[in-house]
């Protein structure tokens, strides 16, 4: 039955009882953005567990010299499939297709996403992608073996033959259409499905940066799904695109894949970055530091992302060093902006150390180590000594493990009471925070230095006679630490399903609409809607007695908090803003 | 809808400029694939952009645009919304059929035509009446 949705609060009738198929037929037909959402968080994280397995093995094989716990066929494989899950199956679809899909129309108050059946097709055709990249492992062959990025000629038919390459190629165009609908869905629900007085401007920091990130997605996805088009033909029409062979270029591949692969990094950041910005807050118990600096800041980063995609191909001699320098240098300006607003945001508040908090904290340090390598790897000296070492590899990992894994675990702990309407326990979550920290150092750290001594990626065995091991061994430990902090995590989910502890609403008194419905919420979200007059209406409509601070409003007096008035102040806000 | 109208041609003035910078200092011709796919991001900005400022002049302000608007301002119909329906899994699974056929066989190209069709037949025949599977 199609639904008329009317606006909530006005009339008071019975909601319509949604009579829906039930079971296995309502997985199947479900167009509503929160069962979606949730399809794509599970697949997505099965995903993620599948890859962390797969770089378990990779460990495996690294912690001795001339292992051979693994071939170097499957070892290729292994490290093409893991870096292929993480990236396309894992950080960005559990983003915007996950988390997204299920906060982002909760944030806006709007009763579903602005199409529901693209929104359904889109969670099929990721399913369907991600189906076909896992089957080139049964198939002859065993598995694509070219690296995340498929370089050509390494992925054409001469170095990569088999069918695995292919399935491989297309599950990453299925998967890419499904990005693009996704970010088509997104856009149009922000601008086109706002509660009366959700303004632009009041926008939740998380539904922004998912705004920010599906432009970011319609602008680089369709390039990869071209790239892709373009090789499947290489391989099978005959033509040469990307081999000298027939005038073609392989450097076009790399420019092409490029121009999608570094959007993509902030594709994977920018969502992360929004989860941190709405959980900072809450267990702040202040407003966010600066909220338009961060919205600018966003948009800063995401503008700069899409002009630095040569910095990949520093050392291939064919692109503009001083350019692609300068443009990925710069994007350490809003990025330190926004670490500011978030040091802002905590500062002088009322810390709440929750699990999803200390994942944020972990987040700020694994990204802050992660950006500052990055810093160094955008100046080209550097950049040609360690280029394709395990320096880069420790570099993104603390840059990918800060977004996909720290702060997408902090939304998962964050909203779980929202998804299910029960809590979690505590101790185990601050039992995974802690293993998974200790995990992520001792992992990473040590692999900077092989990178500095000359170990270079991608390799499946190394001499004994450099003294690599003992640093291998070290990061393997980490490693296996970091799989053991997740059993906590599925001991809690565990624990919570069968002995559930009821959540209520609101149980961090937090600030977004999303915490005005129920938990978990009703088919088409709100029965009614409170009044939106700044960034945190449900914090002003718990809090009646304090102040609303709204955007632009001319008094930044009288504020008892402590906190920062004018919200808007920025990041050029002076300490005689104070109130 | 001004500032979504602002948004949208901000991405296209930024690419603009950067296309412009960036078609001068690697003019040599063997770079011009950087070229286009800067134009084409601009591009991506300014038509939605500058339509939704064209309206943005011609229409009122909507609720969600007004920062006093209360709830009873947006009141009435959001818009429809499906509840449920079995073809975006059915298109899907076409879609998923075709791509297959390039590796395990083109024959798996009839099934997922004709699934894709259906599809199309099928929501197109649910939103005219309406109904559901």
């Amino acid at each position: 039955m199609t639904v008329l949705a009317d606006r909530p609060v006005i009339h008071e009738h019975e909601h319509e009882h949604h009579e829906g198929p039930s079971g296995i037929l309502k997985w199947l037909t479900s167009t509503d953005h929160k069962l979606i959402g949730m399809n794509y968080m599970v697949t997505s994280v099965i995903m993620f567990f599948l890859a962390g397995l797969m770089a378990l093995a990779l460990r495996t094989q690294l912690a001795s010299p001339d292992s051979s716990f693994l071939s170097f066929q499957q070892y290729n494989a292994l490290f093409t499939m893991h870096g292929s899950l993480m990236l396309y199956l894992f950080a960005g679809p559990f983003a915007f297709g996950g988390l997204a899909n299920y906060i982002l129309p909760l944030q806006v108050g709007a009763p579903d996403m602005a199409f529901p059946r693209l929104n359904a097709l889109s969670y099929w055709l990721y399913l369907s992608g991600s189906i076909t990249m896992l089957l080139g492992f049964l198939v002859a062959g065993g598995g694509a073996a070219f690296g995340w990025v498929a370089y050509a000629p390494l992925s054409t038919v001469q170095f990569a033959p088999g069918s695995a390459p292919d399935l491989w190629i297309l599950g990453i165009a299925l998967t890419g259409f499904s990005a693009i609908f996704t970010g088509v869905n997104l856009v149009t629900t922000t601008f086109y499905l706002r509660a009366p007085g959700m303004t632009m401007f009041r926008l939740p920091i998380f539904t922004w940066n998912m705004l920010v990130t599906a432009i970011l997605i319609l602008i680089a996805f369709p390039i990869l799904t071209a790239a892709m088009v373009l090789l499947f033909a290489d391989r099978h029409f005959g033509t040469h695109i990307y081999s000298t062979a027939g005038g073609g270029s392989p450097l076009l591949y790399q420019n092409l894949f490029w121009f999608f692969g570094h959007p993509e990094v902030y594709i994977l950041a920018l969502p992360y970055f929004g989860i941190v910005s709405d959980v900072i807050p809450v267990f702040s118990r202040k407003p966010l530091f600066g909220y338009k600096g961060m919205v600018f800041a966003t948009m800063s980063i995401a503008a700069l992302s899409t002009g630095v995609w040569a910095h990949h191909m520093f050392t291939t001699g064919a692109v503009l060093l001083p350019f692609f320098s300068l443009l990925s240098l710069l994007i350490a300006v809003p990025t330190g902006i926004k670490f500011f607003n978030w040091i802002g945001t905590m500062w002088r508040g009322q810390l709440i150390f929750t699990t999803p908090m200390l994942f944020c904290i972990g987040f700020l340090f694994a990204f802050l180590m992660g950006g500052l390598t990055g810093i160094m790897l955008a100046s080209p000296p550097i950049d040609f000594a360690t280029h394709d070492t395990y320096f880069v590899v420790a570099h993104f990992h603390q840059v990918l493990f800060g977004t996909a894994v720290y702060a997408g675990f902090a939304g998962l702990y964050y909203w779980y009471p929202k998804f299910f309407g029960r809590m979690y326990r505590e101790w185990m979550g601050k039992w995974h925070f802690w293993l998974l920290t200790i995990g992520f150092w001792v992992t990473f750290m040590p692999q900077y230095v092989l990178g500095l001594w000359g170990m270079p990626r991608r390799v499946a065995s190394y001499p004994a006679n450099l003294g690599w091991q003992t640093l291998n061994v070290i990061s393997t430990i980490g490693a296996y630490v970091i799989g053991i902090s997740f059993v906590f995590f599925l001991v809690n989910l565990w624990v919570s399903w069968r002995k559930p502890v009821p959540a209520g609403d609101n149980p961090w008194d937090a600030h977004t609409l999303e915490w005005f419905a129920t938990s978990p919420p009703v088919h088409h979200n709100f029965e009614r809607l409170p009044p939106i007059r700044s960034e945190r209406p449900v914090w002003d409509y718990h809090h009646p007695d304090a102040r609303t601070i709204e955007h632009g409003s001319a008094h930044t007096n009288g504020n008892g908090h402590g906190h920062l008035a004018g919200a808007d102040a920025g990041v050029g806000a002076e300490p005689g803003d104070k109130a | 809808m001004r500032v979504e109208a602002l948004f949208l041609l901000g991405v296209a003035a930024f690419f603009g400029l950067v296309g412009i910078v960036y078609w001068f200092w690697s003019y040599d011709g063997t770079t011009s694939g950087g070229t286009m796919m800067l134009i084409g991001t601009t591009l991506l900005g300014f038509v939605p952009g500058s339509y939704y400022l064209w309206w943005s002049h011609r229409m009122k302000p909507r609720p969600e645009d007004r920062p006093d608007a209360t709830m009873e301002d947006g009141a009435g119909v959001i818009g429809s919304f499906p509840a449920s329906s079995i073809w975006p899994f059915v298109l899907g699974m076409g879609l998923f059929l075709m791509v297959l056929s390039m590796v395990f066989g083109l024959w798996l190209i009839a099934p997922g035509a004709s699934l894709v069709v259906s599809a199309a037949i099928g929501v197109t025949v649910e939103s005219r009446r309406g109904g559901t599977i």
